[in-house]
């Protein structure tokens, strides 16, 4: 049996869609909510609810709605949306919910996306309040962004079917729209949301774009979108919700609040039950009634809380034969999956549908994000815009007024006065429609609830909070609102408490007999409606979650199989498997081939930061622990910086490139930290130095050359550079051609061995990489990955920073007390190195580790102990170890460590526990290999 | 997002910037003239009071310029900016 | 040999048009200048016939010894200067020759950013998707330069006459070439 009018709706009766609910096969038409078209079956029963497993269905017919959870099961399964909020499509599928929804095992394959978006005047809600203010301000020539969440503008007028001006509403709402799409600089979006208002008019609205398409949607149009507008001024009109009242048994399907019962009506074309009863505190629900019952529907009786009941409201309800009982109210009602009766008093009343009403709540959401402050209104029974804001100005019924023809005013006035503070004249007047409403007062009752059984009295329906879970509440001594929230969840579930809310505070004021203006009102937190995650992460996901920075020679690597680690944003190199190779296996094969003959590593994530000015040297001495003034044009130096606190930052090579100027390299991670310390010093403590600093990290590629026969391979690639140790020694640096291109050159070695680090432009890298590996070939050159480069530089006890340092390290922790200057009068650190807390003999200190079994490789990570039986709990750590690692030149593992006195613990045997056992280690100096240095000069 | 307005580029997203702490710290003229004690307190003490709050901002993915700001602790408004080296401003909280 | 960071994405940027033309102008010379000397930058303008721009936020345009030049706001006492291929050491040169002894650096960073030229009917749309400033001409008239986030990279963008040039760390150009044609996708379907 179908339950819709002949005529009327905006729907197109002239196309059907199929679609599945709870495994049922139904149909509807285009227009339709999925919660209108089951209305239109005669399906009220939505869903089971998620304490007590009671039947619930539809109260509302907007987003304010708490009960109609559903789970959309095709095109692709989505849980948790309203059923009053999904928009029928040819094919839908969809179940009830009892409070939790299920989420899809398979990717989501929908786009999602955001836009930035700036204007002078946002206008959020599109109902007539809205329209004029947006024309308003459009008129005044300001950039103006009109969204409502609704498919079509209209808000509250969408619900009726009344006249403007002597015609349909739809037509006086369908000319501000024109009129408004094609102002230029005017934006209007519908099926949007404005979910969040923030500081500095920054507002985030959700696009609903392509769901009502259903399996139609194109691919390539993001379906959600998020709209991060920043605007000058914003118009709050977005509406009131409908409040209803609390009695026992209230949660009946086919309880419904009374507008929105007219919404289905007039909007949709659908009758909400073929006999009912209005229960109501105010005069809009007779509206309601009287549409309804010249709709079809049976009104069995009206029952209006109020003592008397509107006369001139009386009368019309008389002509068309509905009894109206004043001071009267509803105690109860019977039913299994719906209402079959109401309780009036003693009275048992049969009916399907009742209809409720308890007045309006604004909408004050987005008006108390914007940190406005809501003053409660007694007459109304809610919570209103209590403060004029500098940017933000509320108009309609979101301020309490329901009377249409002051809306309108209040969205002219609004519209004026955002256009005017943003720099705007507005020129003539908007005329604001006639109206020839019924309903245009306010004077109601403020009702919360119906005495009778607490435990059936349901306050929030989501949630399956009754009235004896508020008086549990209080009775336990919760006076705060937000405490009584958490305690009860009341306004926790999908809808915010957007029905709920307001009923809870006035029940909570009762029974502590306070008034409610004196209760602070709860805090409205984004989002105003759900947001899923998916349309926040919007398309920063996969390859773009987060940039990857790649350098120029990265495609060789690519194509010579290298697998990459990830280095801050960077990928580097990790290791070039061979085939049949793991981990181990090719980085042995890497480390044998650089110490034994040569390989190379791509070095040009490195930080380079050029250094120049006649003070260039004074504030490197400042930076670093060591002397670089004194270096000499030509010359390398190794240096460490650190924090004020005399804790290592930092650690790399200074070239001193000229007298004015220097070539300063840091750790891959550091780069951008390092030049944001450097300008800091220069900026604010040391603005009368000459010294500018310039990044040229991506401007060189760095390719170290590492090993016994690199300066064979360097010879035959820069024939008109002398690469003998006499003329090109350690610590020293040449420009000269390589592969011919201008290079770099300089000699500098992180392993130890003999090697040369080459720098040409990005531009460059790549041919000169090339060109190495093809001069290498006699020699076998390797290329290598970081994980080499990591076993490499342990093995000469050279510490990385951040893994053996982690801002409680110093230079002297780490065996580094050369490379602190004892002549300089003052940098940066140096004053905390004289503090009795570094100076302590058992500070954590850089150690090499062997583990008596060769074979053994501790976990980077694991706790030092000291003795070889665990004791009771506490356990004395004594460190940890930083690096572990397999050494092919050692022919064993070996690790570094950070260990308390570790300097004096040399020889001695400690252990680490590694899983159930403990692993016998002894202590030995960080440098293991060739500690001699013999290797350095090839 | 908040927008704060650099004193050269004017008002941008807050994302653009990176916050340096508070401002009017000046690095002791002569460290090794102080005691532990008062080293310390630079190094390691800083103010926080509810309220105005003088501090360093750096407009790192634009001007790359540091500047010194006014916050209102309690609601994150900037009362003030001004260039380093510029006296702080009277504000009203 | 050279190649420029986003040899490889040619063929994919191409097919963008016509919502969006994206070409990438490789190799081009590129100093950064720190200066504050009011004389120091006029000569360092006239040696290039060019007028360093005095406000912030806007690049400034010439020809002279060196072609087309431009030179770009990038903070209180730095500039970028542009020009065509191989003129970096030159203009190098004459620049530290206008510094003379002033307080001030001059560096070739030429391959530190990589150049990309933004035109069609959509630039304006797709930089919305990443971009917080507002590219609405009356905010951001032509000659405006700024430096901004573009979704996660920092990005120089120029508001030119007809489209933009944006200027992108070189180890970001993929990153940020992804990220474009990926923003475009809606636009291909509907230009």
């Amino acid at each position: 049996m179908t339950h819709r009018t002949p005529t009327g709706g905006s729907i197109d009766r002239n196309t059907l869609l199929r679609f599945t609910f709870n495994g049922t096969e139904y149909t509807g038409h285009p227009g339709d909510t999925l919660a209108s078209a089951l209305l239109a079956n005669g399906v009220h029963s939505i869903g089971t609810s998620v304490k007590l497993g009671r039947p619930r269905g539809v109260v509302a017919a907007g987003s304010e709605d708490p009960t109609s959870l559903v789970q959309v099961e095709a095109p692709f399964s989505e849980p948790m949306l309203l059923a009053t909020t999904v928009e029928l499509y040819d094919g839908l599928v969809a179940r009830g919910l009892s409070g939790q929804g299920r989420l899809s095992a398979e990717p989501d394959p929908a786009r999602y996306d955001a836009k930035h978006e700036h204007c002078d005047v946002l206008v959020v809600g599109a109902g007539p309040a809205g329209l004029v203010a947006a024309l308003t301000a459009a008129r005044a020539g300001a950039r103006v962004v009109l969204v409502d969440e609704q498919n079509q503008a209209g808000g509250a007028l969408l619900g009726v079917d009344e006249y403007l001006d002597d015609r349909p509403s739809a037509e006086w709402v369908a000319d501000v729209v024109a009129e408004l799409k094609s102002t230029p600089g005017v934006l209007v979006l519908e099926r949007t949301t404005a979910f969040g208002m923030y500081q500095d008019g920054f507002v985030l609205a959700l696009q609903k774009r392509t769901d009502h398409l259903g399996f139609a949607a194109p691919a390539a149009v993001a379906r959600h979108r998020v709209w991060r507008i920043r605007t000058r001024q914003t118009v709050l009109a977005t509406g009131a919700h409908e409040r209803p009242v609390v009695f026992a048994d209230n949660d009946r399907p086919g309880i419904m609040l009374a507008s929105s019962a007219r919404t289905f009506l007039h909007r949709y074309g659908v009758l909400p039950g073929s006999r009912a009863v209005v229960f109501t505190t105010n005069d809009s629900a007779y509206c309601a009634a009287i549409d309804l019952a010249e709709s079809g529907v049976d009104i069995a009786l009206i029952v209006d809380a109020r003592a008397e009941a509107p006369a001139r409201l009386s009368t019309e309800c008389a002509a068309r034969g509905i009894e109206v009982r004043a001071g009267q109210f509803v105690t109860g009602t019977e039913g299994s999956s719906r209402v079959e009766a109401v309780l009036v008093g003693d009275q048992r009343i049969a009916c399907d549908t009742l209809l409720v009403s308890g007045g309006w709540n604004p909408v004050v959401s987005l008006f108390s994000q914007a940190r406005g402050a809501l003053r409660y209104d007694s007459e109304l029974g809610a919570f209103v815009p209590g403060e004029e804001l500098p940017t933000v100005r509320v108009a309609g019924s979101a301020t309490g007024e329901l009377d249409l023809t002051a809306c309108t005013r209040q969205g002219r006035d609004a519209g004026a006065g955002a256009a005017r503070a943003a720099g705007f004249t507005p020129g003539g007047q908007v005329p604001l429609p006639a109206s020839d409403s019924r309903c245009t007062a306010r004077s109601g009752l403020v009702l919360w609830r119906v005495p009778g059984s607490d435990d059936t009295s349901f306050v929030d329906l989501q949630r399956d909070s009754t009235v004896a879970d508020v008086l549990r509440a209080t009775g336990a001594g919760l006076r705060s609102l937000e405490h009584i929230k958490r305690y009860t969840t009341i306004g926790t579930a999908h809808d915010q408490g957007k029905t709920s809310g307001m009923i809870a505070a006035g029940i909570v004021a009762e029974a502590l007999g306070v008034e409610l203006g004196e209760q602070r009102p709860t805090t409205f937190r984004p989002p105003y409606t759900s947001v899923s995650f998916a349309a926040l992460a919007g398309r920063d996901r996969g390859e773009l979650h987060d940039p990857v920075r790649v350098t120029s020679i990265h495609p060789w690597h690519v194509e010579h199989g290298a697998l990459f680690e990830n280095v801050g944003q960077w990928k580097r190199p990790w290791y070039y498997p061979q085939p049949g190779e793991d981990l181990h296996t090719a980085v042995l094969r890497e480390c044998r081939a650089t110490r034994e003959s040569v390989g190379l590593m791509d070095g040009s994530t490195l930080g380079k930061i050029d250094v120049q000015g006649q003070d260039a040297g004074k504030f490197l001495d400042m930076l670093y622990t060591n002397l670089m003034s004194t270096l000499k044009v030509g010359k390398i130096r190794y240096g460490v910086m650190c924090g004020v606190d005399g804790m290592v930052i930092d650690d790399g090579t200074v070239i001193r490139v000229g007298e004015e100027r220097y070539l300063v390299t840091t750790t891959t991670g550091n780069a951008a930290k390092i030049l944001d310390w450097m300008e800091e010093w220069l900026q604010t403590e040391w603005p009368h130095l000459d010294v500018h600093c310039t990044s040229v990290t991506e401007h060189w590629a760095t390719i170290p050359l590492v090993g016994p026969r690199s300066r064979d391979v360097l010879a035959a690639v820069a024939p008109d550079l002398d690469v003998s140790n006499e003329a090109f020694e350690f610590m020293t640096w040449h420009d000269t051609t390589v592969a011919g291109v201008p290079a770099r050159v300089c000699r500098i070695s992180f392993s130890g061995e003999l090697a040369y680090e080459i720098n040409v432009t990005g531009w460059h890298g790549l041919t000169v990489w090339k060109a190495l590996m093809e001069a290498g070939k006699p020699y076998g050159i390797t290329p290598y990955g970081t994980e080499t480069m990591h076993v490499l530089r342990a093995e000469k006890g050279y510490p990385i920073i951040g893994q053996e340092t982690d801002a409680t390290v110093t230079p002297q922790d780490l065996g580094m007390s050369w490379a602190v200057s004892k002549k300089k009068p003052d940098f940066i650190g140096k004053r905390s190195f004289a503090r009795a807390e570094n100076n302590r003999s058992d500070r954590k200190q850089l150690v090499g580790l062997l583990p008596v079994d060769p074979a053994v490789l501790l976990p980077e990570g694991s706790q030092i102990v000291e003795t070889d039986r665990l004791p009771e709990p506490p356990v004395r750590m004594l460190g940890h170890v930083t690096s572990s690692y397999p050494s092919a030149a050692l022919g064993r593992t070996f690790a570094l460590a950070l260990v308390r006195s570790g300097h004096d613990r040399i020889g001695e045997t400690l252990y680490v526990p590694v899983e159930d056992a403990l692993v016998p280690v002894t202590v030995t100096e960080s440098v293991l290999y060739d500690k001699e240095g013999a290797r350095r000069d090839g | 997002m908040q927008l704060i307005p650099c004193p050269w580029c004017g008002p941008r997203e807050e994302a653009e910037f990176h916050y340096g702490g508070q401002a009017h710290v000046a690095y002791p003229e002569d460290p090794s003239a102080l005691s532990d004690e008062e080293w310390a307190q630079y190094v390691f003490f800083r103010e926080n009071p509810s309220g105005p709050f003088a501090e360093r901002w750096s407009h790192s993915a634009g001007c790359r310029r540091w500047f010194n700001a006014v916050r209102d602790t309690r609601t994150h408004d900037l009362l003030a900016v001004y260039r380093v080296g510029e006296p702080m401003p009277e504000v009203t909280a | 040999m050279t190649v420029s960071p986003l040899a490889a994405w040619t063929d994919r940027l191409a097919a963008l048009a016509p919502a969006l033309d994206v070409t990438e102008v490789p190799f081009r010379s590129q100093l950064t200048v720190r200066v504050s000397d009011p004389d120091a930058i006029a000569a360092m303008g006239d040696a290039l016939g060019v007028r360093f721009p005095a406000v912030p936020c806007t690049f400034s345009a010439g020809t002279g010894e060196f072609g087309a030049v431009e030179v770009l706001w990038l903070g209180p006492d730095e500039f970028l200067v542009t020009a065509s291929p191989d003129l970096q050491v030159t203009i190098e040169e004459v620049l530290r020759g206008a510094l003379q002894d002033v307080r001030g650096s001059v560096v070739d960073t030429s391959a530190q950013r990589t150049t990309v030229v933004l035109q069609g009917p959509r630039a304006r749309d797709v930089l919305a998707h990443g971009c917080s400033v507002d590219l609405h001409p009356a905010s951001a008239p032509r000659g405006t330069c700024v430096q901004t986030l573009l979704a996660r990279t920092g990005i120089v963008l120029q508001v030119n006459d007809d489209g933009y040039t944006i200027l992108v760390r070189s180890s970001f150009a993929e990153y940020f070439a992804a990220w474009l044609a990926d923003a475009a996708t809606e636009y291909l379907a509907v230009p």
